[in-house]
């Protein structure tokens, strides 16, 4: 287990899995999102009270789970810089926080569309929305916290210690909802429990979120080996590579 | 495990523990302030300020809008299934406004202990059907209170 | 199909616009944040192929024109 542990830690490990699992992230995520949004958008059968503003919920909702789940797996990468001081642990931590920043926003901006001609108005300070906006506003700080501090060791630090602070709004996220009186109704999507919806229209959504998921890493694959050349390429098999892959 | 590590994984794991601790009782003591509106019950038990922008949120009660029929003005009541408040409003209710369903209202309680909204929000739930399908739940839901009448009935009769 | 025609589907029952700009913000930043991602992924690795043509250029010209150098060579006096 330590060994597959340590093989995870090696830059140019990473680089070869990720390049070869790469087109199947990114066909499986574009034929999974399709599927989902087209399937949500024009076959799924309109809420009963909603009407069709409901059909938001097939982007809202992976948006949200996207928005905390990168969060999540930020704060173990920071735990790992932190005890371990594993370079690549840091390297996810830096190239996948742009794309947290945007589903946080994606999460709020839909959020905020849906909620004028549901709720009657575009935002309201209730707890899962503000829990929601200083979700946005950590990935903001992380970003532009790496962004400050010159030294890369320190700023590996540094933004491992931000991430670690940040991580209890996840729960006040997710519980907000329960825990106090809030505009914002209980979650629809559940993986533990029965879904509160019929299965056309929660097959659709589970299609979208999964698709979203491979999407994610796609992306998390490409911007982690941009770093890693950035970081990498006074190194032999950076240089190797790269001379390889020019024939 | 190295023992550097260890000591490194304790920090972090008390730094992570601390913190929920600290965010934990803050958010308990400010979770008057937290929650977006008041119940029905909290304004009946005489919790809440009178003549203070607040927000009252609830359940419309079955049967109790009055649409005045000259202006926009709407009344009914609210509530939480143990006590109930009547509102007032004068305006453009959103589509969602139903009887049965939630809302969340901002204004002010007057000292008769009416309230006055001067916006009123729909809250709805999370659950999603076709419109067939409530249908059809409604439909059951009356047949059996019919099928319970019907019985309450026979049984009436039978003393 | 949940809809009877293309302009019912494009009118959702008046919520159209709500429906249709939330796709359309989603769809096109999240394709944008791809072909960034992509595109600056190509620049890295071209910026680094340019870097270490010029290096080896570089190097092998200083290997060819180092006898030819005068270079202060510093030697202790004492």
């Amino acid at each position: 287990m330590w060994q597959f542990f340590h093989k995870l830690g090696s830059p140019k490990w990473f680089f070869g899995i990720a390049t070869r699992f790469m087109p199947w992230l990114l066909a499986g995520g574009l034929l999974l999102l399709a599927a989902g949004l087209i399937w949500g958008l024009a076959f799924a059968p309109k809420d009963y009270l909603q009407g069709n503003s409901y059909r938001i919920i097939f982007i809202h909702v992976p948006s949200a789970f996207l928005a905390q789940s990168i969060y999540i797996s930020m704060a173990v990468a920071a735990v790992v810089t932190l005890v371990w001081r594993m370079k690549l642990a840091d390297v996810f931590v830096k190239a996948i926080a742009p794309v947290g920043l945007l589903f946080t926003f994606l999460a709020l901006f839909t959020g905020a569309i849906w909620g004028k001609p549901t709720w009657g108005t575009w935002w309201v300070w209730d707890a899962r929305l503000t829990a929601m906006l200083i979700l946005l506003f950590l990935y903001g700080g992380v970003i532009a916290l790496d962004r400050a501090i010159n030294d890369e060791k320190s700023a590996a630090r540094a933004v491992a210690v931000l991430v670690l602070v940040g991580v209890v709004n996840i729960p006040i996220i997710k519980y907000s909802v329960d825990w106090w009186n809030t505009l914002h109704q209980p979650a629809t999507f559940k993986l533990t429990e029965k879904p509160t919806m019929p299965m056309e229209m929660w097959l659709p959504l589970l299609l979208s979120v999964l698709g979203l998921y491979l999407l994610f890493g796609w992306l998390a694959c490409i911007r982690m080996k941009t770093e890693i050349l950035v970081r990498e390429q006074r190194t032999r098999w950076v240089r190797e590579l790269v001379l390889a892959g020019r024939k | 495990m190295h023992p550097i590590r260890k000591k490194r994984l304790t920090i972090v794991l008390f730094l992570v523990a601390g913190l929920a601790i600290a965010v934990g009782l803050t958010t308990y003591a400010l979770r008057q302030n937290i929650n977006l509106f008041y119940d029905p019950s909290e304004i009946a038990a005489g919790n809440v300020p009178v003549d203070v922008r607040i927000r009252a949120g609830g359940m419309v009660e079955e049967g109790s809008v009055i649409r005045d029929p000259e202006s926009l003005k709407v009344e009914f009541r609210v509530t939480d299934f143990s006590a109930s408040v009547p509102m007032e409003y004068v305006g453009i209710l959103p589509d969602l406004f139903a009887e049965g369903q939630g809302i969340v209202a901002m204004g002010r309680m007057d000292a008769s202990g009416r309230f006055i909204a001067d916006q009123v929000l729909a809250k709805h739930d999370e659950q999603y059907m076709p419109p067939e399908v409530a249908d059809a739940l409604e439909r059951a839901s009356k047949g059996q209170h019919k099928a319970a009448d019907a019985q309450k009935a026979a049984e009436s009769t039978a003393y | 199909m949940a809809f009877d025609s293309f302009s019912a589907f494009i009118a959702m029952e008046g919520h159209g616009p709500y429906v249709w700009a939330c796709y359309a913000v989603f769809v096109v930043l999240l394709a944008g944040l791809m072909v960034w991602s992509v595109k600056r992924n190509q620049s890295v690795l071209g910026a680094c192929q340019r870097r270490y043509e010029t290096d080896a250029k570089t190097s092998g010209q200083t290997t060819r024109k180092a006898p030819a150098t005068f270079t202060r060579v510093e030697i202790s006096q004492d």
